[in-house]
């Protein structure tokens, strides 16, 4: 079988651009966990069945075991590594670890990102909500009732930290 | 004892933030320096012999470094001393379809898999027996040659008291046979490996729940001594008892790098790990009990068939744990237990959460639902009737200590209304109960019963660095934190000091690992009794400085001080310098050994446990009567962990606990057809449930504390799966009216029986037919006064 | 991990590349989300030399509104695109409603319109590993010569698993097909075969652009999926129905679409009872059971061959009787 040849692919990652050389027909999931070392991202069956992979691509989630590296530029990407900025924790990651929400943590760095784009549209989830939007994420450990709690208590103090501001400025 | 600090109280795990980041490594995210990449060919015949193996095309392939069969890994090993009957690779014959047939190393995973389809093999097909019956048929074939009846692995059967006298003494006897169909653990990680062959020694990083035993047994096969094997635990995605032996791409990954002098990874795609399986065993299973008229159970008689799989694995284990388990929840004066686990060609089956207890505890439990609606009594009332007492000895010689299963029932009873709403809610929905014991840890080990259970060693440096060395295994369940929350407690500290190194039979006194939920049990009594020895060093040497006796300081937040008078205390940093002063390097080691339990028959130790967890479970169900579909609308489940020891963790092991048992009820099973095929190899076929089958879970902590616990702690990882299924079942029937004697309730299997035309054949359960040998009776060993 | 197999990738920015790209290159295949395309490569059903994507092409991304009341539908948008596009929130509620139906977030976030409605068949025997076909021993659709289904038959089984298309089809949509030797507009139900090999009435070098969904007052539909779990599942049937009321609630049409029971979907001619009626729950059961007795599922998507005929009736008549409240 003859192998098609390498291309350029630039990727915006999580603010960082990096240009790498791959086939065609590499997935972003490879990129990603072989070549630029961002193995946060996992993968639990590259083909689209349990969403481990989960990526951002433009602040939407999309699974990077279903995406081509090549059709992934031009667009920004966030992966687990790029959530926490500095070092500190988004108000979502501190409720997950305070909950409980992750076990082996295998299916987070996804289900976490799920959560937050759900609480980026919605800042008031109900619990039935949370459950449908993370309906794609399976995980195996937690019987998703700490990871539930989790997102409701990060939707909460998110909630209140914004009235605080209000309050503060008014 | 003071107030405690730690213990008892919500905290996040230590090891959480890394799991939030993305930073936690995992077997695949290991990448070294000239690594190779591992793949392994699988048989495509369910049983044959192989005739052939042509590798040389394989190894022709540009960019391949190596290719290996069976004769290059020809000893024989498996998880249990008398049961070593599997080869890293099939040597001359394959029993069932992806059995490991051969290994490849190359320079990338492409090329890998692409020498796998260079490999041909010869088979000459044998005729496969792909059920218990046609195993157990007479003139059936063999699948190993060693066992005794033909393809029967283990038989055991015991009888403690004069059953059939029990069941005259009975006023009503009833007789079901039940199935509980197989499935598998599918932690969302599949199995990952990285070897490294250097010198001589080799290091393996996997993602195993039994680090002692895969260095034990990759020192057998790859024969080279056991201190040369440093089994190293990455961070694992999950294991449910999947994980818990050694197997296969282990020995085939050290061993290409033995050959290529690289580091070879193997990580499993989400097939291979279904072929690789060790779940939960089929079983088919017949019991008959008998009652009196107010609800005293006299007798109890089961038979239970165990479809084994291909390969022995734990299967032993296995069945006497399906015998040993049924009475400790209730007093059953007499009590038979026959069971056989039969050999079968597919996937081999294992442990699986709640290993031996879910399969018998769905048809005793649904047993006795149906006799309490026979006697007219409520359910609950009918367990009640017939609850062990804490300090008793159960029929079968099972010291049981401290028991809260009283307090789980009235948690469950009154949580969920259960007085009030069973019988008149709307049609389509029901309650329905369910109970059941576990083990914290088993009383007897495989290979060495003389020796410790768990090791711990405890050390402190002098500018206060406290660290705990621990063969255990962090698969999840949150062990390494809990070690680090015992220490701390101890020692005056927050978890988040104590640095836990775990899991690396390099550098840790060994713990046999993480199965039969042992962990906190074992390794925190380990740990606790490590950390004492510490502890009285200081606190001698705290006494020098604060004048005042041993016995009259204690820890506070990182200090010691005088328990009637706080202020005469010396900072916990300042007694460690004085302590090192004193004796010299700080350090201890523990270790754990449960006393000697079991009675006085083979295979008696099986089911011992320094300690029982109990579990009640409410189910409430609605039933879609139009299209069969079972809703679990919610689950009460009251655990008795003995102390929770951090409740944050606890709650969780007990609701992945109910979310499995969602999972059994409804929708999970490991289906294998007439070829031999896998008929749901793949997340999208195999059906685990999403956020959205799975309900709502109230968890109750019942903490009746044990006094061989570490701080009266028991076991919370497994004992909560048991009583699920059953409870869902015993719902469904109330909301339908239907009784279900076999899992799962799939919509169509529900949809059938509610349905059912006037006339319809039924299709009733059976189990095989088969002569079980005369039973052994032992006499009972009794721990604590009447036996009864 | 696995891998896709290699192959050339063509990512044209217009339509007009796109059809050359086609025209010229005989053996490619279309791919816009990879969604349904990327694991079955991944599983080597099939292993095209070369890919044209029309992720890039600008013209398919496009929600109009038609002169003449109907709706034109981009076939590059993605599901999530549709659904939330204020236009189709406004006059599709029905599609607005089934499109959450459709396997998880992240993959309706990738899949297309388009991609949807040119899924492939689908079957237990097929969309397997290669080891697993092996083991099996290849069928039809593979490059064997027997239907691992009926062994006897000589064609294949397949089954039409798509969400969109009952509805689609009961809502009377159209779509458009271009190429460079020029585009027609035919009616969706007439892009589909019943065959589980060929099972669309397309050239290889015709793109689906849109869809025209015309205009639709007065029409009530909706679609309901049986599956086993609330995300990531095929359906084991699909139901699609639109009904036309009249001013005094006499049913002026109807369509009853069934998904994911035979290689393609299939319209049911007994939805016609309803016609002229004012619907009632008896009158829709009789239709209900008319149309399940002539439906045959094919055994083997999940759930067993007769629960699935079963579960037309309720299905249906459940449908029905939501959209005659």
């Amino acid at each position: 079988m003859s192998e098609t040849e390498n291309v350029v692919v630039t990727l915006n990652v999580n603010g960082e651009t990096h240009t790498v050389l791959a086939p065609p027909y590499e997935t972003l999931l490879e990129t990603l966990r072989e070549r630029l070392d961002l193995t946060g991202t996992k993968h639990g069956c590259e083909l689209g069945e349990c969403s481990a992979c989960m990526v951002l691509m433009d602040g939407e989630p999309v699974l990077s075991c279903l995406t081509l590296s090549l059709e992934a530029q031009g667009h920004a990407l966030t992966t687990i590594e790029g959530v926490a900025k500095n070092g500190v924790l988004t108000p979502l990651q501190q409720a997950y670890i305070e909950s409980g929400a992750s076990q082996c943590g295998y299916c987070t760095p996804a289900m976490v990102l799920s959560a937050q784009t759900l609480l980026d549209k919605n800042p008031s989830p109900t619990r039935q909500e949370i459950r449908d939007a993370i309906a794609g994420n399976l995980c195996r450990c937690t019987g998703y009732v700490q990871i539930v709690d989790a997102v409701e208590l990060a939707a909460k103090r998110m909630r209140e930290s914004v009235e605080d501001r209000v309050r503060r400025e008014t | 004892m003071s107030e405690m600090r730690i213990v008892g109280k919500p905290r996040t795990k230590i090891d959480a933030v890394s799991k939030v980041t993305g930073a936690a490594k995992y077997g695949d995210d290991m990448m070294l320096p000239r690594m190779a990449y591992g793949k392994l060919l699988r048989s495509t015949q369910p049983h044959a012999y192989i005739r052939r193996i042509d590798v040389s095309r394989a190894r022709a392939l540009p960019g391949v470094l190596d290719v290996i069969t069976g004769k290059d890994l020809p000893i024989h090993y498996g998880v249990l001393p008398n049961n070593q009957d599997e080869t890293a690779l099939a040597m001359d014959r394959v029993r069932y379809i992806g059995e490991p047939v051969a290994a490849v190393a190359a320079l990338d995973e492409r090329t890998a898999e692409r020498a796998c389809d260079l490999i041909e093999v010869e088979y000459e097909p044998i005729k496969p027996l792909l059920t218990m019956e046609d195993a157990l048929a007479p003139n059936a074939g063999r699948i190993h040659d060693w066992t005794r009846t033909p393809n029967a692995h283990k038989i055991v059967s015991l009888e403690f008291g004069d059953v059939e006298a029990a069941f005259g003494r009975a006023d009503l006897v009833r007789e079901d046979t039940f199935l509980y169909e197989g499935n598998s653990h599918v932690p969302l990680e599949t199995h990952a490996v990285v070897a490294k062959f250097e010198g001589g020694h080799l290091t393996l990083w996997s993602g195993t729940q039994v680090p002692h035993y895969v260095q034990r047994a990759l020192a057998q096969v790859l024969n080279i001594p056991h201190g040369h094997v440093r089994v190293i635990l990455p961070a694992i995605g999950g294991g449910f008892g999947g994980k818990s032996e050694p197997l296969s791409f282990e020995f085939c990954a050290s061993e290409l790098s033995r050959r290529t002098g690289r580091p070879v990874k193997i990580v499993l795609t989400r097939e291979e790990q279904f072929y690789t399986h060790r779940g939960r065993h089929p079983a088919k299973m017949w019991m008959k009990t008998g009652v009196k008229r107010d609800g005293e159970l006299t007798g109890l008689a089961v038979k239970i068939f165990l479809d084994g799989g291909a390969f022995s694995s734990f299967g032993i284990a296995s069945t006497y744990y399906t015998g040993a388990l049924t009475p400790i929840t209730y007093k059953v004066p007499a009590y038979k237990f026959d069971g056989v686990r039969v050999f079968t060609n597919k996937p081999p089956c294992g442990p699986k959460r709640g290993h031996g207890g879910p399969q018998p505890r769905f048809g005793f439990e649904i047993q006795l639902d149906k006799l309490a609606e026979d006697l007219g009594m409520d359910p609950i009332a009918l367990r009640r009737r017939n609850l062990v007492e804490p300090y008793s000895t159960t029929v079968n010689s099972l010291r049981i200590t401290s028991c809260g299963l009283s307090e789980c029932i009235a948690q469950v009873e009154k949580g969920s209304g259960w007085q009030e709403r069973r019988g008149k809610m709307p049609p389509g929905k029901g309650l329905g109960f369910a109970a059941s014991a576990y083990l914290s840890g088993t009383g007897t080990t495989m290979w060495h019963p003389d020796l410790p259970h768990s090791g711990a060693h405890v050390q402190i440096d002098r500018g206060g660095a406290i660290t705990v060395f621990c063969g255990s295994a962090e698969i999840g369940q949150g062990s390494d934190h809990l070690l680090a929350a015992l220490v701390a407690e101890e020692l005056g500290v927050y978890p988040e000091d104590v640095r836990v190194v775990a899991g690396d039979t390099g550098i840790t006194p060994v713990d046999l690992g993480s199965y039969s939920s042992r962990v906190t049990f074992m390794s925190g009594n380990a740990t606790l009794k490590a950390t004492g020895e510490l502890k009285a060093k200081l606190l001698e040497a705290a006494s020098r400085v604060l004048e005042t006796a041993p016995e009259e300081l204690e820890f506070g937040d990182y200090e010691i001080h005088d328990r009637n008078d706080h202020a005469n205390s010396i900072k916990l940093v300042d007694a460690i310098v004085r302590a090192e002063a004193q004796f010299g390097t700080l350090g201890a080691t523990g270790s754990y050994s449960p006393p000697r339990l079991g009675g006085n028959y083979r295979g008696s130790v099986i089911g011992t446990s320094p300690a029982y967890s109990f579990t009640a479970c409410v189910a409430q169900v609605d039933v879609d009567a139009d299209t069969g579909e079972v809703r679990v609308e919610k689950l009460w489940v009251a655990h008795d962990c003995g102390r929770a020891l951090n409740p944050t963790l606890v709650h969780g092991q007990i609701q992945g606990c109910a979310y499995m048992g969602v999972g059994e009820a409804l929708m999970e099973t490991q289906q294998i057809d007439g070829r031999g095929l896998h008929m749901s190899p793949s997340l999208l076929e195999y059906h685990l449930p999403t956020s959205i089958e799975t309900p709502e879970i109230e968890t109750i902590l019942v903490q009746a504390i044990d006094p061989e616990g570490p701080y009266g702690a028991k076991e919370a990882g497994e004992g909560p799966q048991n009583p699920i299924v059953p409870a869902i079942t015993n719902a469904v029937y109330q909301a339908t009216g239907v009784r279900f004697d076999e899992t799962p309730l799939s919509a169509d299997k529900v949809y059938r029986a509610l349905h059912k035309k006037k006339g319809q054949r039924e299709t009733t359960l059976t189990i095989p037919e088969f002569r079980f040998p005369e039973p052994e009776r032992p006499t009972p060993r009794e721990y604590y006064g009447d036996c009864s | 991990m696995i891998r896709l197999p290699p192959f050339r990738f063509f990512t044209p920015g217009t339509l007009t590349e796109a059809t050359r790209l086609f025209a010229e290159h005989e053996r490619a295949v279309v791919v816009s989300g990879g969604t349904d395309l990327y694991p079955n490569m991944k599983r080597l059903q099939v292993s095209p030399p070369s890919l044209i994507s029309l992720r890039g092409v600008r013209e398919l991304k496009t929600i109009q509104a038609g002169a003449d009341g109907s709706i034109h539908l981009g076939a590059g948008m993605t599901l999530t695109q549709i659904e939330r596009h204020a236009l189709v929130r406004e006059r599709v509620p029905s599609l607005v409603e089934a499109i959450p139906l459709v396997s998880t977030l992240p993959l309706r976030n990738m899949g297309t319109l388009g991609g949807n409605l040119c899924l492939d068949t689908r079957c237990h025997f097929i969309n397997q590993t290669p080891f697993w076909r092996q083991a099996v021993g290849s069928c039809l659709k593979d490059v064997g010569d027997v239907c691992r289904v009926a062994p006897g038959g000589s064609r294949c089984w397949a089954i039409a698993s798509a969400d969109l298309p009952p509805l689609l089809i009961a809502l009377g949509a159209r779509i458009r097909l271009v190429s460079e030797r020029g585009e027609r507009e035919i009616p969706l139900s007439e892009l589909y075969r019943d065959d589980g090999i060929h099972y669309l009435n397309k050239m290889q070098d015709e793109i689906l652009t849109r869809v025209i969904l015309p205009r639709n007052e007065n029409v009530r539909a909706g679609y309901l999926k049986l599956r086993r779990r609330g995300a990531f599942d095929f359906p084991s049937l699909g139901v699609g129905a639109a009904l036309q009321f009249n001013a005094d609630g006499v049913c002026e049409s109807a369509r009853v679409v069934l998904g994911a029971v035979t290689s393609k979907p299939l319209e049911m001619p007994q939805a016609q009872g309803l016609v002229g009626e004012k619907l009632s729950a008896p009158l829709i059961a009789g239709v209900a059971e008319a149309i399940a007795l002539q439906a045959r599922p094919l055994q083997l998507a999940d759930y067993t061959y007769a629960f699935r005929k079963q579960m037309v009736a309720v299905y249906t008549s459940k449908l029905l009787n939501r959209l005659a409240d």
